[in-house]
This record gives structure tokens, C-alpha cells and sequence, in this order.
């Protein structure tokens, strides 16, 4: 067990070197980006005095890479080039407990309508709840968040007029961001806990709990939910990335003070800086997340032979 | 000789008095002759992999309503813009949002272009970089996972490592760091997708190699002489076709929605060329005043995407019956 983590730990440090790596030279790369001199760009001039001091850009590039990973390994991500005497940690402390809360909440209500709907579509197998749980799995998947985010909008702000449509200042203000965050993750969730629920009534031991006389309702809920949610906890890692992407999106749409609308803002205004900064942010929690879940993972299923 | 001369004896003594020539035919039967022909007639003709995978895809009516969309959707982005007095790029500041009419079946932007002519422009591009893209990732995937899964070993453990290595992180992040870094254009948005997208490809016709080439028929290809080469390419990958058209399929839906993801946010498309992303972009604006401009791209690309999943669905269900469920 101590190995596998070992193992898993030194292979994130590695895919965030390589994402780091990569995203620092890409970024200095890119013709007339704010990292070459003063005079080609429109740079105020308070902020290329603390980016020289900060970074020292007169470097050769290899050195600043070099600062730039000391920087980081004490936490420091670096500063806006667009906003003068913003850095990227600001704008993750402000930002992130905002996109945190919208994405736990749009995690919790994954979880209580997509396990819920795939048990009663495994049971009730053909019968209208199977059908409810297919049309919700086939829009999911199909239709992209924005899109959905954008007719959800349309539908409930404009055409109903009964949810508000910007900002986060009332429990109202929740209820359309966090669904269409979470309606795709819904459709993954209903149709793997279906397929896994379908499988694991098929054993003995849940013939043997029926024989016994053991409550239908009991069967499933106590017998069969333990080893058919296991699959579940996998599909937590890929789910932490989908609500990061989508959450560039939904932030974006319903002008949500998170750090998703601040890593698309910085794409179009191309700061670099906090384009950096920020994607070196979000692939480390990432790699935090998988990490966790696969450890997760391995501690419930004691089936996994996590050694090879 | 001298057995039949015996046996004729024997014949006579049963009929005495008659050659065996000489007896009537009533006393023969046929046996066997006519009835073993009728059993092994072969009455239908024999079908093809592709045959019966085309008659079971047929009777998926999701996937044929799904690919017939498409079918039509293509031929409408070819040749609509053809047949249009406008142009997607034609502004005509007077007749600014409009609502559709006649003259503008989807109302026009606010420059006063035509929706609907953008609209179809959207589906050129959207279906030209799903295609383009999930071409491109097959050849990549099945080269890769092929390479991974026949020789194995250290080759294969260090192709995987790094595959582990590039899924550590969504491809979002990369495609937007690359489309940064190439600017905007319909040749950087392939070249950002097909960076990360053949990674479930590989994984699919890597697993198929490893499980195929324990086979009979690798062995005997080996025996007779054939390259290792030759036997992935000639044999294994062929036979893991069916897989590998499905896993594909997927990947179409899954570029067009990168492309309108990317130009929904702004690093996809350049203005003025219409993508569906940046249609429904464009229209944010003005949601509440001219809520039909977000309308009509939104539900080209939901329906798209719907063709394309359902169309990938009834192919997994043709080409691969044992992933039934």
C-alpha cells in the first residue's frame, strides 16, 4: 500500500513537471507575448517594473524557468501582466472557495440523482424510470454544456422568468449553474451504477439474501448498493476534470466571481502570466484529486491488487 | 478379381440362375445420394462481416434517423451557402436583428448577416474538423496502441507511461495552450485536438493486439516467415476493426464539441467565419432581446451531436455484438 502511493505520488509529481514544463515554454514562445521586451508591447510601465523585478526578464530563458519552478515550489504562481499588482495567488484565493462551493454542491447532486435513477432504471429495467434515466444519459452526453446552459437560461430567465440569471447572491442563484454543471456527471453516474447495479444482482449472495427472506427494499439497498457503487468511485477522478472544464463555461455564462471565469478572462485578454499560473493551479489539483480517488479506490475494493 | 468372382457366386446363389446384371431395377434403392444434397445445400447466399453488421445497424432506428440528419445536415453544408443570395460574411448594417422571416429563415445578427447561411458554414466547419480529426487520431491511435500492445514489454511500458503521464490533466488545458500558442485557425484547432485525443484509441487497439496475437492464426503468420510488421498490420489490426470504427465514431461528436468549446470561448474560430461555438457566443449578448440567434445554432449542434452519438451507439451494437449490454 505504501509503495502504490509512492509510486502514484512520484507519477503526478512527473505529469505535473511535464504540464509545467511545457505550458512555461509555450507561453515564452509566443510571439509578442508579454514576456518579450518592453518596447514591442503596450506593457504599463509599473507592471514591467514588477514583472523585471520579480522574474528578472533580462534572463536568458532557461534561468527564468528555473526561478519560475523555485517560485513554485514555494507556492508563489506569479503575477498579472494585464492587472497591475494583482498575482495569480489572489486571484485563486478569491476565486477558488467561490468555484469550490458551486462544484461540491453540483458533485452532491450528481451523486443523489444519478445513483438513485441508475438503481430504479436497473430495477425497474423497461419500464419508464429505464426510460427517464436513457433520455437524461443520451442528452447529457450529447449536448454540450454551453449549449445546455445557454437554452436552461433562455428556458428559466427569459421565457419562465422564475430563477435569476446572474451573480451568486441567493440560494436561487445556485439552482441553474449547479444543474448544468452537473447534468452531464447525472447522465455518466445513472447509466455506470445501472450497468454495475445489473451485474451485481445477478450473484449469490443477493439470491441468498432474497431466500433468507431478507426485505426486497433491504436486498438492494444494504446487499447489492455496496459492491455496485464501487465503480462509482472511480468515475470520481474523470468527474473533478469534467466540472473544472465545465466550470470555464457555467462560470462564464452566468458571471460567476470563480476561478473559471478568471482563467477564460485571461485567455482572451492573453495574460500570460495567470494563464500560466493558472494552468500549472488547476493540472496540480487535478493530479491531487486522481491521486486521492485512486488511493480511495483501493482502499474499499480490497479486490484490487494495487502492487502490480 | 477373384473376390468378385467369389461375390458373383454368392449372388447367384441368392437368385440362382441370374448374373447380377440381369436383376430388375425395382430391386435397388438409392441411398443416401438425393438427401445428402438437399441437407448441405447452401439456400441464402453467404454474408460479409460488413453485410451482417449493415443488416443490424439497419434495424436501429435511432442511429438510421441519426445518420440520415447527418447525411442531410452534409449536404446542406455543401451545397446550402450555394443556393443563398447571402454570404456568411455579408453585413447589411440596416437590416440588423431581424426575427425570422422569408427573406432570413433564422433573422439576421446584429451586422445584419444571415443566420441561417452562417448556420450552415457552422455545420461545414464542425463536420469537417470532427471527421478530419477522428481520421487522423485512428491513424495515430491504431499506430501507437499497435506498436504498445504487439511487442510489448519495455516498449510498451514506456508508450504507456507517457500516456499516463498525458491524461494526468484534462486535454482541454493542452488544447487551449496550443491554440495559444498557433493562433486561430481551422489548421491549429486539428493540430491542438489530435495532441491528446488518439490516447483512447491507442488504449482500445492495444488491448485487441495483446489479446489477438496469441492467436492461431499470428502463430502461423510468424511460422511461415511473415514481419512482425506485417503481421500487426495485416492481421491484428484488421481483425480489430470493428472496435476500432466505434471508438472512432465517438471521437467525431467529441471534436466538434472541442471546436465549439474552443470557439465559444474565444480561441477557436476567427471572426468572420461562423462555428457553431461562436454563434451561440455571439448571441449571449443578446438573449433576451433576440433569443432566436442563440436558438437556431444551439439546436444544429444539440442535434448534431445527438445523430453522431446515436449513430456510434447503433455501430458498437452492429460491429461489436459481445458489448452489448
Amino acid at each position: 500500500m505504501g509503495r502504490y502511493i509512492i509510486k502514484r505520488i512520484i507519477a503526478g509529481l512527473i505529469t505535473m513537471f511535464v504540464l509545467t514544463t511545457v505550458t512555461f515554454f509555450l507561453m515564452h514562445a509566443i510571439p509578442g507575448g508579454p514576456f518579450s521586451p518592453a518596447e514591442e508591447r503596450k506593457v504599463p510601465k509599473a507592471v514591467m517594473e514588477k514583472v523585471q523585478e520579480k522574474y528578472g526578464l533580462n534572463d536568458p530563458v532557461h534561468i527564468q524557468y528555473v526561478n519560475y519552478l523555485k517560485n513554485l515550489a514555494q507556492g508563489d504562481f506569479g503575477i498579472s501582466f494585464k492587472q497591475t499588482s494583482v498575482t495569480v495567488n489572489e486571484l485563486i484565493e478569491q476565486g477558488f472557495p467561490v468555484s469550490a462551493k458551486v462544484g461540491l454542491i453540483a458533485i452532491i447532486v450528481a451523486l443523489l440523482v444519478g445513483i438513485p435513477l441508475g438503481i430504479t432504471s436497473a430495477i425497474k429495467r423497461g419500464k419508464w424510470a429505464d426510460w427517464l434515466s436513457m433520455i437524461i444519459a443520451t442528452v447529457g452526453i450529447s449536448i454540450p454544456n454551453f449549449v445546455l446552459s445557454v437554452l436552461l437560461l433562455f428556458l428559466f430567465a427569459v421565457v419562465l422568468k422564475i430563477l435569476p440569471t446572474f451573480g451568486l447572491t441567493s440560494w436561487q442563484h445556485y439552482i441553474l449553474p449547479v444543474t448544468c454543471l452537473a447534468f452531464s456527471p447525472i447522465a455518466y453516474i445513472a447509466r455506470l451504477m445501472r450497468s454495475s447495479m445489473l451485474e451485481v444482482m445477478r450473484y449469490d449472495y443477493i439470491r441468498t439474501a432474497r431466500a433468507k427472506g431478507v426485505h426486497e427494499l433491504q436486498v438492494i439497498c444494504k446487499h447489492a448498493l455496496k459492491n455496485a457503487i464501487i465503480p462509482i468511485v472511480t468515475y470520481l477522478g474523470p468527474l473533478v476534470a469534467i466540472l473544472l472544464t465545465g466550470s470555464f463555461v457555467i462560470e462564464r455564462i452566468f458571471s460567476i466571481p470563480g476561478i473559471g471565469r478568471d482563467f477564460v478572462s485571461s485567455i482572451s485578454d492573453r495574460d500570460y502570466s495567470v494563464i500560466l499560473g493558472m494552468t500549472v493551479f488547476f493540472g496540480a489539483f487535478i493530479v491531487i484529486c486522481n491521486i486521492i480517488v485512486d488511493i480511495l479506490y483501493a482502499v474499499i475494493d480490497r479486490r484490487i491488487k494495487i502492487d502490480e | 478379381m477373384s473376390i468378385s468372382v467369389h461375390m458373383n457366386d454368392k449372388e447367384e446363389d441368392r437368385f440362382p440362375g441370374k448374373h447380377i446384371n440381369e436383376l430388375p431395377d425395382e430391386l435397388f434403392e438409392k441411398v443416401g445420394e438425393d438427401s445428402k444434397q438437399d441437407n448441405e445445400e447452401i439456400s441464402r447466399p453467404s454474408k460479409s462481416y460488413w453485410q451482417d453488421a449493415w443488416g443490424r445497424f439497419r434495424k436501429d432506428r435511432l442511429a438510421m434517423i441519426g445518420l440520415c440528419f447527418v447525411l442531410i445536415m452534409a449536404v446542406f453544408a455543401i451545397f446550402g451557402p450555394m443556393f443563398s443570395q447571402y454570404t456568411y460574411d455579408g453585413q447589411d448594417l440596416n437590416n440588423g436583428n431581424q426575427p425570422p422571416s422569408s427573406e432570413h429563415w433564422f433573422g439576421t445578427d446584429k451586422f445584419g448577416r444571415d443566420i441561417f447561411v452562417r448556420t450552415l458554414y457552422g455545420a461545414r466547419i464542425s463536420l469537417l474538423i470532427g471527421f478530419v480529426a477522428a481520421a487522423i487520431n485512428m491513424v495515430i491511435g491504431v499506430i501507437y496502441g499497435g506498436l504498445s500492445g504487439y511487442f510489448g514489454g519495455r516498449v510498451d511500458m514506456i508508450l504507456m507511461r507517457i500516456v499516463d503521464i498525458m491524461i494526468g490533466v484534462p486535454d482541454l488545458l493542452y488544447i487551449i495552450l496550443v491554440m495559444m500558442f498557433l493562433g486561430n485557425s481551422i489548421q491549429s484547432i486539428l493540430i491542438a485536438l489530435c495532441l491528446t485525443s488518439w490516447i483512447g484509441t491507442a488504449r482500445i487497439v492495444r488491448s485487441q493486439v495483446v489479446t489477438l496475437k496469441h492467436q492461431e492464426y499470428a502463430l502461423a503468420a510468424r511460422s511461415i516467415g511473415s514481419s512482425n510488421l506485417r503481421i500487426l498490420f495485416k492481421h491484428l489490426i484488421p481483425n480489430s476493426i470493428g472496435p476500432i470504427i466505434v471508438t472512432v465514431t465517438f471521437l467525431v461528436p467529441s471534436a466538434i464539441f472541442s471546436e465549439a468549446f474552443l470557439s465559444f470561448l474565444g480561441i477557436g474560430i476567427q471572426v468572420p467565419i461562423a462555428s457553431w461555438g461562436t454563434l451561440v457566443n455571439d448571441a449571449i449578448p443578446t438573449i433576451f432581446t433576440q433569443p432566436y440567434q442563440m436558438l437556431f445554432p444551439a439546436l444544429a449542434i444539440s442535434l448534431t451531436m445527438f445523430s453522431l452519438n446515436f449513430i456510434g451507439d447503433g455501430l458498437r451494437d452492429a460491429l461489436d455484438p459481445r458489448l452489448k449490454k
